[in-house]
């Protein structure tokens, strides 16, 4: 490991690279940039497999010991040095087998989906910037590479949410999502600097050993800490209350809704989370823990529900995201964090392709409004049965890859707090029912726009959903818990066992272990063949035709709250946007009120002054004045004749030059700011020609 | 270790990359790159002439983040005047806005 760990730097650096390459080179050559990025990925993936299959192969050993570093940089700051670096160790590496599979399988998707697309090259480096970001950000060994990594991916979501940005929508989606994840940001970067404050560094595992004694002297700043770290991940992973851009990031290419929005850069909430988790169960009672599990498990609940009533396609997914995020941090705040770090690998793989199946049918059909398919399911073969496998995979169906980890989840819920383990449960019936809307929705049935004429995509479209959607249904064989009646023993839970000791070198940590639990299992099964099943009786057994209502609307006010999203953008826009408004105009109104009246006043003020002092003006000064001005006027007859003659000559002669010398200069005067600047920079020169040779 | 000279010499070129954009770009945005370019070659010769002459106090490294600071509200202020007189002229090419002579 101690020699492969020199590998490890060259997994971001590849994609970044590349990045530079087509920005700089080939942005005219909108194929080879966009084989260039594939090949990138492909070596970025290679790199990764070495890593993951040796880890493996050393598996014992490899768990057990400390995680391996390598120092790039050392940056020196006053007294102190801040050490950049990259490391291995579990989390690492289950997150570098997932990372790079995930976004090969969409680059290559892309090369089909973007096919025409006017900014091809560019769309290609971006999506090599954000990879580059999120691979660095995996393999960071300090919370401030982590940061940077972190801030490219927001970057480059910026830049891909609003890739279309000739449309007002796209282009105001990414504003939103920049400005909402910015301030999740601000709060990571002020627990970043408290931690550095108090322990002296960056790297993880020294701010772990720091955390300890912080717990001990100061508990309430600890517990401050935890929570800005939390709120970083509140905003990137799209947890309430900043889950709003999350759904009107959608309005970006699909394939960057696979990446970024669904498998990989919303995830890295999650994944700091997981990976800070020693700093959120050092104090005791682990309040900021119970934190992430309340906001994760309403996240869940809440925007599992409004994915019910929404049309868009891909809006659908965006709030199951969001619902499955927040499963995640609940698995974390009740300790669960081998669940949390399976459901996150096994949701990318799903999710990938929900997103990516879900483009396909975007590229057939021309519409993201479901209400206008229907009946793609002879259309599109290869779309509907990876779909179909997505979809049974999210609603939790055994033996797919969802099942495993959601239920691994539930498991540990149901042992640590019964009331996160209902939510749980009922947003896994919930999902799986609005799961199954959307698959009858948009396959099932007839076509309900006939002006739609749906085509199966191409082959580099639908290959990549075949890869995603073996994953989705194996991978969960990975994690089958060990007393799991004869799968558990044959498959032996590797995943469990790769993971459980990666925090073991903190002895304040202790982690729940929570076994295979019957009941919690059936009653899972149950929630998810009860919600699929509920939806196929209100949407699969009579399919929709053209302009009839959806079925649910009947549920009233009920419907029209989830459809508005809890009405929850109208409320920010009532409460934040006005305030920020308010305050503005506030100030606009002190300057009109105030300042502007401040001056009015001592205007008149001085007016009036002026009017006193223009009596006495007329009346005394000008009788002086014109005493004056007579002995003045005789004197002056004397001058005047001194005046005309040597004087005047002077003055004239004097104007004469002037103007002949301003004739000439008005050439230098252009108004051009650059021919100013040329003057500047030439007498500089000539300036310091002067001094050098004196 | 690298010799300052060195140092120097990168700052040379890139205080000259800046200062060729800054007279020779026509559109106003790239003359505003091309100081910071300059202002970055600054900072580079302050920071090296900071770790090779006096490492032991802070006053290079401190000036370096004042002209950074002083940068970001230089770009701040320059691009805001750019908008305004796109909005005003619909143009962002230097030797269009001469409304300077008058």
């Amino acid at each position: 490991m101690e020699n492969l760990v020199r590998l490890v730097p060259f997994i971001p650096i590849v994609p970044l690279l590349t990045f530079a390459i087509i920005v700089v080179f080939t942005n005219r050559n909108k194929k080879l940039s966009s084989y260039l990025a594939v090949a990138a990925i492909v070596i970025s993936w290679l790199l990764c497999m070495v890593i993951v299959f040796s880890a493996v192969a050393h598996m014992p050993q490899f768990a057990g010991e400390e995680a391996v570093h390598l120092t790039l940089l050392r940056i020196p700051t006053g007294s102190r040095t801040l050490d950049i670096g990259v490391q291995i160790d579990p989390l690492t590496v289950a997150l570098l087998f997932m990372v790079p599979t995930v976004c090969m399988m969409i680059f290559i998707y892309s090369i089909g989906y973007m096919q025409g697309d006017p900014r091809y090259s560019r769309f290609f480096a971006y999506i090599c910037l954000f990879t580059t970001g999120m691979l660095g950000l995996v393999v960071a060994d300090n919370l401030l590479l982590l940061f940077i990594c972190w801030e490219v991916m927001g970057l480059c979501s910026y830049f891909l949410i609003g890739f279309w940005f000739e449309k007002p929508s796209a282009m105001w989606a990414g504003l939103k999502a920049f400005i909402t994840t910015r301030i999740g940001d601000v709060l990571l970067m002020l627990g970043m600097m408290i931690l550095y404050f108090q322990t002296g560094a960056l790297r993880f595992e020294t701010v772990f050993e720091g955390v300890e004694r912080l717990a001990e002297t100061n508990p309430d700043l600890m517990f401050i800490t935890a929570l800005l770290v939390f709120g970083g991940a509140v905003g990137k992973s799209a947890q309430f209350p900043l889950h709003v851009w999350l759904p009107d990031a959608m309005e970006g290419p699909t394939p960057v809704s696979a990446l970024i929005h669904a498998a990989t850069m919303v995830v890295a909430g999650v994944f700091l989370v997981a990976r800070m988790m020693p700093i959120f169960v050092v104090l005791a009672g682990m309040p900021a823990l119970t934190w992430v599990a309340a906001i994760g498990a309403f996240t869940a609940l809440a925007a599992s529900t409004i994915a019910i009533a929404q049309d868009d396609i891909k809006r659908v997914l965006a709030y199951s995201t969001i619902s499955q995020l927040g499963y995640m941090m609940m698995a974390l705040g009740l300790g669960g964090f081998v669940a949390a770090v399976f459901h996150l690998i096994t949701h990318a793989f799903f999710k990938a392709l929900l997103f990516l199946g879900s483009g396909s049918v975007i590229h057939g059909v021309g519409s993201n409004d479901m209400m206008e398919m229907g009946g793609l399911r002879k259309k599109m073969p290869y779309t509907f049965w990876t779909f179909l496998a997505g979809m049974l995979a999210l609603a939790g169906v055994p033996p797919l890859a969802g099942f495993w980890s959601k239920d691994e989840i539930l498991a540990v819920a149901f042992v640590q707090n019964p009331v996160v383990w209902a939510m749980g449960t009922i947003a896994a019936f919930i999902t799986a029912f609005y799961m199954t809307r959307q698959v009858c929705l948009a396959f099932l049935g007839k076509p309900r726009n006939p002006e739609i004429h749906a085509h199966e995509s191409p082959p580099v479209m639908y290959v990549p959903l075949i890869v995603l959607a073996v994953g989705a249904v194996l991978l969960g064989l990975l994690g089958v818990p060990e007393d799991f009646p004869f799968l558990g023993p044959l498959l032996g839970n590797p995943f469990h066992h790769f993971l459980a000791e990666q925090f073991h070198h903190w002895h304040y940590v202790h982690l729940p272990h929570v076994g295979f639990n019957a009941s919690v299992m059936l009653i899972s099964i149950v929630m998810a063949l009860g919600g699929i099943g509920l939806g196929y009786l209100i949407y699969g057994r009579k399919p929709l035709v053209a302009g009839q209502p959806d079925p649910l609307e009947r549920m009233g006010v009920i419907w029209t709250l989830l459809k508005n999203k809890y009405y929850v953008d109208e409320i920010y826009r009532a409460t934040v946007i006005r305030g920020a408004i308010g305050v503005a105009d506030l100030f606009f109104m002190f300057d009109q009120d105030v300042v502007d009246r401040t001056v009015n006043l001592v205007g008149k003020g001085t007016e009036r002054l002026a009017w006193v002092s223009g009596l006495f003006d007329i009346h005394v000064i000008d009788g002086l004045v014109n005493l004056a001005g007579k002995f003045t006027e005789r004197w002056s007859w004397v001058t005047r004749l001194f005046d005309i003659h040597v004087i005047d000559g002077i003055v004239n002669g004097l104007g004469r030059v002037t103007s002949a010398v301003g004739q000439e200069l008005r050439y230098i005067q252009t108004g051009r700011v650059q021919n100013y600047m040329i003057i500047v920079v030439v007498s500089v020169l000539l300036l310091v020609g002067v001094f050098l040779y004196m | 270790m690298i010799p300052l000279s060195w140092f120097l010499i990168v700052a040379a070129i890139l205080f000259c990359i800046g200062l060729y954009g800054a007279l020779a770009r026509r559109n106003a945005i790239g003359i505003l790159m091309g100081i910071e370019l300059m202002l970055n070659a600054v900072n580079i010769n302050l920071i090296a002439f900071w770790r090779y002459v006096t490492p032991d106090v802070l006053t290079g490294q401190v000036f370096a983040i004042f002209v950074i600071t002083v940068a970001a509200a230089e770009a701040a202020i320059g691009l805001a005047l750019i908008i305004s007189i796109f909005r005003n002229r619909e143009t962002v090419i230097a030797e269009e806005i001469d409304m300077m002579k008058l």
